[in-house]
């Protein structure tokens, strides 16, 4: 029945296209608040096209002729020349050079203006999901010819997520009313919402005004409203917590992720190894070459970066090692000073070929976003996705040092090094690939970290304390140490950072550690027996 | 004395000899290593088009123009040092120079030994005037006052969020506009202030709070004084928390065309940028200074931004000067510059004032997809700079006169000069 009222009869049709066109051109001049007034006029019209000019001109694809003034709509604004389309027959109309058309601005105002107009057009779309969040757009603007939309649509609809929304919507249109009954049934149906913008409306009929006296004249009212607004907060801080604990793990895992690697090299093979960091940003370096190799792939070349990113770092790693660092065993103080030295020209290599500004890594649009949950809890795809990530990569080496030969070389050379050599290891072979494989983590780390924060020389840097603090936090040696530690510091770090800011939670933490090690100083979970005396 | 210092010359620059017979030397002091490099090369590189095409022109007072470039690598004390290089060894005229308002505060005193000149071209928080610096930034009445008067006005924010990074500059402009505010009538609970450190990352908590905190009902703001790298993943977890520019629009006084290229701006379109120029404004002088810079760089790609508008304009500027008082010697051209006027890019008038800083036309702009600005307001005219902000409890009664007061720190109740005094 809405395209019912949308369409006109023939006969006016050629006038009131004129009409249309005549108002469609005001835009051109028009200031930001005339071109609201204008959308409002526009949407008014009943012109069949009014859904396809105004989403265009949301989109910024609404266009107009330098050389003739006419307004036309753009296809995609992302080729040049632009395919044109009348914005009143809606058929193609050609194409022109992008310089000899001059876009229709919009601000933000004319926007939100623009996305509740749109919205009501969307209420019929035969998908559950574009009317659910028109639904939700024409919410936080109830007026009557909306809540007139709403009330016919909930007649009709048939999906139950989309009824509830339409039910809430209209139970906030109804404490306008003056029904006192109407008005308790709506704040019932109210009271299971988990919307802020519901809340708020509630919260309102609490509020008292400057005078002193309560806005809401009616007790009965009042009270339920007030009740409500409890449940509802209630509710909300419950999945606030949830938050901020998800928050905490995949801030904690990220810290897992970027010691992990370093739990290998460093806790396995006692290598302080300062290019750690850098050997991160090679990771997301590798991304970013992957993704240029690639355009148009982004989701494929991050998944290819994973692997692409392990060989780089890890080769690198080997080539560190078998250069420089098996030279330096048993000499922490010029391992320190040596892969120092090695970051430095890792650093310097990578601002040659790449220059020394930030790279940008795109994320594929799985990434972006976030998956809602309700009204007052929402994760952030990335952060799950590396999240989940962390875990995969954490159980695979696990399997690798656990299950499979070199892992079994590499647990036996880490014990007791003479041993292992006399049993017929080549140790040698076996630091080299130990090296490689936390270098290749390393890497693994920086593929999750190029979605996360810029890639750039520096990236390594930021990045390095943090992952050592992880590895003596939770043993030195130890990856289920690393794990419960990265993860337990980064729920701490989130859950005081609310009240202690960034840059002092950071410092407490630090605080903290540093006491911890001084009760236990081999970490949470120290390695046992002999061997472990030696070290 | 000069003979000998000439010979000396002539002996270890002997390739130069036949250009440097009779030649002005201009200092560049930017960073072109370490950190800040990223964008004070761009600086750099805008100072020697401007010295090349005077060149072409026939340089000034009949002789050549001389690019003395040095590099400070982002060292805050090594800008001092090299500060002193230019003045004492190089001999400098003047210098160009300085991003970050540390790097200021280090050669400040250099200058005022040495008695040099320099041209500080960027945005910064005020409360200081020099009487040997120019500054052709934006003081705070030039870009922040006017993006927050703005979002109250134009936009009906009543509830603000001020992010910050922790350093000097953000600190002292919310100080500023925090006080500017609470004279407006907002309730400090009205007003959530935060620091967060150089390159920092992980915003999920800090983009929840914001989003807390602009639940409430009331229209909400953030107005960022977020500098450098950290504005990307601020931007993207903005976007991904699904907080969009018109639901809370975010205000930077740090993010500009320079540092949108080569950053996905998706998630930026439509938050706002606060500054004197903008390379989408459409006028004949800016098409030309753009044309001129591409030709220059030989990259058509390139972006200019307000900071290199303001080195147009402080190059311009001291070229008038030197004019006028037909003379290098930086006393006569100080005193000359003071009145002295410009056409700036946008096609308004940059004018000297006695407190050292210059008249700005004030615009903002939203972000668009293609990392340029679309500008959504502009002041009426130009807004004289004020060297001590009239909202701080300490430097409103404070005024900067190098015409007729000598003195960039004047107490208008004591009725006297405190710091640097010629009198």
């Amino acid at each position: 029945m809405l395209s019912l009222r949308l369409i006109t009869p023939l006969h006016a049709q050629s006038s009131n296209d004129a009409a249309f066109l005549s108002t469609l051109g005001e835009l051109r001049e028009a200031s930001y608040d005339d071109k609201g007034a204008i959308v409002e006029r526009l949407s008014r019209s009943g012109h069949s096209s009014v859904r396809p000019v105004l989403t265009a001109l949301l989109d910024g694809r609404l266009y107009s002729r330098n050389s003739d003034q006419k307004i036309f709509i753009v296809k995609s604004a992302d080729v040049d020349p632009f395919n044109l389309i009348d914005p009143v027959s809606l058929k193609p109309a050609g194409s022109a050079a992008a310089d000899s058309l001059t876009q229709i601005g919009t601000n933000n105002g004319l926007r939100r203006l623009l996305r509740t107009t749109v919205a009501r057009f969307a209420l019929s779309s035969p998908d559950a999901v574009v009317r659910l969040d028109a639904v939700r757009e024409m919410l936080k603007s109830l007026d009557d010819p909306t809540v007139t939309l709403l009330r016919e649509r909930a007649a009709v609809e048939t999906n139950s997520g989309v009824k509830k929304e339409i039910a809430s919507a209209l139970a906030l249109a109804a404490l306008d009313g003056s029904d006192s009954k109407a008005r308790l049934e709506a704040i019932a149906t109210l009271r299971q919402s988990l919307s802020q913008d519901v809340r708020n409306r509630l919260a309102l009929l609490v509020d008292k005004s400057p005078g002193g006296a309560f806005v809401e004249s009616d007790e009965a009212v009042r009270r339920a409203a007030a009740s409500a607004v409890q449940s509802i907060d209630g509710w909300r801080s419950f999945y606030s917590d949830i938050q901020t604990l998800f928050f905490g793990l995949s801030l904690g895992s990220v810290l897992v992720l970027i010691a992990i690697g370093l739990a290998i090299t460093f806790g396995v093979m006692g290598v302080i190894n300062m290019a750690h960091g850098e050997l991160m940003m090679l990771g997301a370096y590798t991304t970013y070459a992957v993704q240029l190799a690639m355009p148009g792939h982004i989701g494929t070349s991050i998944l290819l970066a994973i692997p692409a990113a392990f060989i780089v770092s890890g080769l690198t790693g080997v080539l560190m090692e078998r250069t420089i660092i098996q030279f330096l065993y048993g000499r922490p103080l010029e391992t320190l000073l040596a892969t120092f030295g090695v970051s430095l020209i890792l650093q310097q290599t990578v601002r040659s070929i790449f220059s020394a500004n930030n790279r940008s890594v795109l994320t594929p649009e799985w990434m972006s976003g976030s998956l809602r949950l309700n009204d007052a809890l929402a994760i952030t795809y990335n952060r799950l996705y590396i999240v989940i990530f962390t875990l995969i990569v954490f159980f695979l080496i696990l399997l690798v040092l656990k299950r499979t030969r070199i892992g079994l070389d590499i647990r036996a050379v880490s014990q007791n090094r003479s041993m292992a050599k006399a049993m017929g290891i080549r140790t040698e072979w076996v630091d080299a690939m130990t090296f490689g494989l936390g270098s290749g983590i390393a890497g693994v780390a920086g593929v999750a970290l190029s979605q996360l924060t810029n890639v750039g020389p520096n990236l390594g840097q930021s990045y390095i304390i943090d992952s050592f603090m992880v590895v003596v936090f939770g043993g030195v040696g130890n990856l289920w140490g690393s794990l419960i530690g990265g993860m337990s510091m980064g729920t701490v770090n989130e859950l005081l950072e609310p009240y202690a800011g960034a840059v002092l939670s950071k410092i407490l933490i630090l605080v903290a550690l540093i006491l911890f090690i001084q009760i236990r100083p081999r970490g949470l979970f120290p390695q046992k027996g002999r061997a472990a005396e030696d070290k | 004395m000069f003979a000998t210092g000439w010979l000396l010359a002539s002996v270890f620059v002997y390739s130069q000899v036949a250009a440097a017979q009779e030649t002005i030397k201009v200092g560049v002091l930017h960073s072109l290593s370490g950190t800040m490099a990223i964008s004070e090369t761009t600086l750099k590189d805008t100072i020697l088009m401007m010295i090349d095409a005077q060149n072409k022109k026939g340089g000034l007072l009949g002789k050549k123009l001389q690019a003395v470039v040095v590099d400070p690598a982002s060292n805050w004390p090594l800008f001092a040092e090299k500060a002193a290089q230019l003045l004492e060894k190089d001999k400098v005229a003047v210098v160009f120079g300085c991003w970050t308002s540390v790097s200021r505060k280090s050669v400040l005193p250099v200058f005022e030994k040495d008695d040099g000149l320099l041209f500080y071209p960027v945005q910064y928080e005020g409360e200081e005037s020099s009487k040997n610096v120019i500054y052709t930034g934006a003081a705070p009445n030039q870009q922040a006052i006017p993006a927050v008067d703005y979002l109250m006005k134009e936009v009906g924010v009543k509830r603000w969020v001020l992010e910050g990074t922790d350093y000097v500059y953000p600190r002292t402009t919310n100080k500023i506009l925090e006080a500017y505010l609470l004279a407006k009538g907002v309730k400090s609970a009205d007003i959530s202030i935060n620091y967060t450190p150089f390159g920092y990352s992980d915003w999920q908590s800090r983009v929840a709070a914001i989003k807390k905190f602009g639940s409430a009902g009331k229209k909400t703001a953030v107005v960022s004084t977020i500098n450098g790298d950290a504005n990307v993943p601020f931007y993207k977890e903005l976007g991904n928390q699904k907080i969009s520019a018109e639901d809370i629009p975010v205000v930077a006084f740090s993010v500009g065309e320079e540092e949108l290229s080569g950053v996905d701006t998706k998630p930026l379109v439509g938050h706002l940028a606060a500054w004197n120029y903008f390379e989408s404004i459409n006028t004949p002088a800016n098409k030309a200074f753009i044309n001129q810079w591409h030709a220059f760089i030989k990259n058509p790609k390139r972006t200019t931004n307000d900071p290199m508008e303001a080195h147009y304009i402080g190059f311009n500027l001291w070229v008038k000067a030197v004019e006028k008082a037909k003379s290098t010697d930086v006393e006569k051209v100080i005193a000359a510059l003071p009145g002295l006027e410009t056409p700036n890019l946008t096609g308004g008038i940059a004018k000297v004032l006695p407190n050292h800083h210059i008249t700005k036309p004030v615009y903002i702009g939203e972000v668009k997809a293609d990392g340029q600005f679309n500008v959504v307001w502009k002041s009426a005219g130009t807004v004289p700079g004020d060297a001590w902000s009239d909202y701080l409890p300490g430097s409103k009664d404070i005024e900067a006169d190098w015409v007729t007061l000598k003195c960039g720190n004047y107490n208008k109740v004591t009725k006297k000069c405190s710091g640097q005094n010629y009198k």
